[in-house]
């Protein structure tokens, strides 16, 4: 049974305004009841950052937790020692989180959190986190990360970020601009802005690089921009399709779409260092979309060379392909998830809609997730759990996530304009 | 906004028609047709309260026609598909005697899909159909050197809707020819 939940998400506003606003469409009927206690703070004025308002915005997104409203709450403790396991357990909340924030030395702070089982009164998780003024956001989003972690046993992806495209305006005034926020939708910055189309962004392994096509001067090209500095390179720009870039696992190629004078698309990969091209696909068809397995043996593409778009695998190394989808006449744009390798996200036609499955290559089997009529650019989260995709809600392009069983829904809704293709990063480094 | 860009193309027509020279070739009201076949002739509908028409020959001269098909810049295609409808086959044929006649001139064909579907994987399919009408431009007199493709997929929708009809605008390959 699924529990329809519609949250408004808050994003608070500050110095960066979120653009985008998340909904929760669907989520499980077991999440689990929590609570987050407000932060105890006694340094001067107001706390810089709200801790327990960041977790228990990270733990609901995830669909998985049911956190009480702080208005339930009969006290607020900020340490293990001053919690009435018995008051808790009357509110019916399963675990309990508490904390303070602490001032340190030259602006800088700790973060300590216990996390408690109710039921047994037993400590789960303590934990003290240091962290600079500037950092204080992205340490909270850890703090969710740690307590997902320990409650489901699977990694949080609440420090990671997204990149999409945006579309401002209409018809000829159109702007596209690349974005970088985190996986909330906080601290949206522009990394690229031009009147023509922004397509394709890819995340290097180590986050810190996108690459991405651009129509700029009319035509194709590919670029690869670092995120810090802005700094960005223009890796391929041959007359005719210059397209679908994608980073190998280990961060030294680069596979990307290529077309021959013809107009045949073939997948090719650059070794980043030399520059030097080499021919991964040959087939007279359509062969693009191309993602790497993690372990990088190997890549996946979209190829119509059976007719209509299929997903076939080739080694990196070259050499023949091998079809891997067969459920139905259109599946593309493949993604291999991070930590099942048999699992592939795709887009498909499911009764004349585009929408967003799963494949399990070993079993054969085509899991259909999404309920749009446009879903497309599926893009796993690090920690395999959910994808993020683009769809269509009122005619307007808006961004979601469905987690991998399809149990939990969520619409991210942009304040200004059109957004679509995102691509969630991976895992920050350390 | 969907009326402003035919405007533009209207008049990026008109363009094209006084710098090489056309006559104005933009018919009046009264000598618009409103059922007309290929060959230029009327035909009549048998319906309740409309009467049996009757037909009447081929008034148009050549180099009208030529001009009339040069004005059209749009190819449109069918739903997954790169194959030249057989109603465009007059219009590239004009296109490619002009090139052909004009060896200085050339033209950008501008290859397009509508929304539906993964971005990429339009792009190659945009690609295909500026290909097709390459291919048909050399076979009748073009030279490759005059004809340059570019493929912006779904990019660039020609209607900025959500729909069947939207959809069948927007599979198009777009011949440019750049002032």
């Amino acid at each position: 049974m699924r529990l329809k939940l519609l949250i408004l998400g808050l994003l608070l506003a500050g110095a960066a305004r979120a653009e985008l606003r998340i909904e929760i469409t669907e989520g499980v009927a077991e999440a689990v009841p929590i609570a987050i206690v407000p932060f105890g703070w006694d340094g001067a004025g107001e706390a810089p950052v709200d801790v327990a308002g960041v977790v228990t915005a990270d733990l609901e997104r995830s669909g998985r937790f049911a956190p009480m409203s702080q208005d339930d709450m009969l006290e607020r403790p900020t340490s293990g020692s001053d919690i009435d396991f018995e008051d808790w357990r009357l509110l019916g909340t399963d675990v309990v989180v508490v904390g303070k924030l602490l001032p340190e030395a030259d602006e800088t702070f700790t973060i300590q959190f216990q996390l408690f089982d109710v039921f047994r009164g037993e400590q789960l998780l303590g934990y003290r986190l240091p962290s600079t003024r500037a950092a204080l956001r992205a340490s909270a989003h850890k703090v969710s990360d740690m307590i997902f972690e320990k409650l489901t046993g699977i990694p949080g992806a609440f420090s990671t970020r997204i990149a999409y495209v945006s579309v401002e305006g209409e018809g000829p005034d159109r702007r596209f601009k690349l974005i970088v926020a985190d996986a909330d939708g906080e601290n949206p910055s522009t990394i690229a802005d031009s009147p023509e189309s922004i397509l394709s962004p890819a995340w290097s392994p180590d986050g810190r690089q996108l690459a991405y096509v651009s129509f700029e001067g009319d035509a194709s090209s590919i670029y690869v921009q670092t995120l810090r500095t802005g700094d960005r390179q223009r890796l391929s720009a041959h007359a005719g399709v210059n397209g679908a870039p994608a980073f190998s696992p280990d961060g030294r190629s680069l596979a990307m779409t290529l077309s021959d004078p013809d107009g045949n698309l073939d997948i090719w990969v650059m070794n980043l260092a030399s520059r030097e091209l080499r021919r991964l696909t040959d087939s007279d068809a359509i062969d693009t979309e191309a993602a790497w397995t993690p372990d990088g043996d190997s890549l996946v593409f979209t190829s119509d060379r059976s007719g209509g778009p299929q997903i076939y695998r080739v080694s990196a190394r070259g050499g023949r392909a091998e079809r891997l989808t067969f459920e139905g006449n259109y599946n593309a744009r493949p993604r291999v998830s991070p930590t099942a390798e048999n699992e592939l996200a795709v887009v498909h036609i499911d009764r004349g809609n585009y929408r967003i499955a799963i494949v399990d290559v070993a079993r054969n089997t085509l899991q259909v997730l999404t309920e749009g009529r446009l879903d497309e650019s599926p893009s796993f989260a690090p920690n395999g759990s959910t994808i993020i995709y683009a769809t269509q809600d009122g005619g307007q392009g808006v961004l979601a996530t469905v987690s991998v069983d399809g149990q939990v829904q969520q619409r991210i809704v942009s304040e200004e304009g059109e957004v679509r293709e995102p691509v969630w990063s991976p895992f920050p480094p350390g | 906004m969907m009326h402003t860009m035919r405007n533009l193309i209207i008049l990026a027509g008109a363009g094209l028609l006084v710098a090489c020279g056309g006559q104005d070739a933009v018919p009046t009201a009264d000598e618009a047709p409103d059922v007309v076949d290929r060959d230029g002739s009327r035909t009549g509908v048998g319906r309740d309260g409309v009467q049996e028409g009757e037909e009447f020959g081929d008034d148009t001269d050549l180099s009208d026609v030529d001009e009339d098909l040069l004005d059209e810049r749009i190819i449109h295609f069918d739903f997954d598909s790169d194959a030249i409808r057989a109603e465009f086959e007059p219009v590239i044929a004009a296109h490619a005697r002009y090139l052909a006649d004009n060896p200085d001139a050339s033209a950008r064909l501008e290859g397009h899909t509508d929304e539906r579907g993964s971005r990429e994987y339009n792009i190659g399919l945009g690609e295909r159909r500026a290909q097709a009408v390459r291919r048909s431009l050399l076979l009748q007199g073009a030279s490759a050197g005059q004809i340059s493709t570019v493929s912006y997929g779904e990019e660039r929708p020609q209607v900025f809707e959500s729909n069947e009809s939207a959809w069948a605008e927007n599979r198009r390959t777009e011949i440019v020819y750049p002032q």
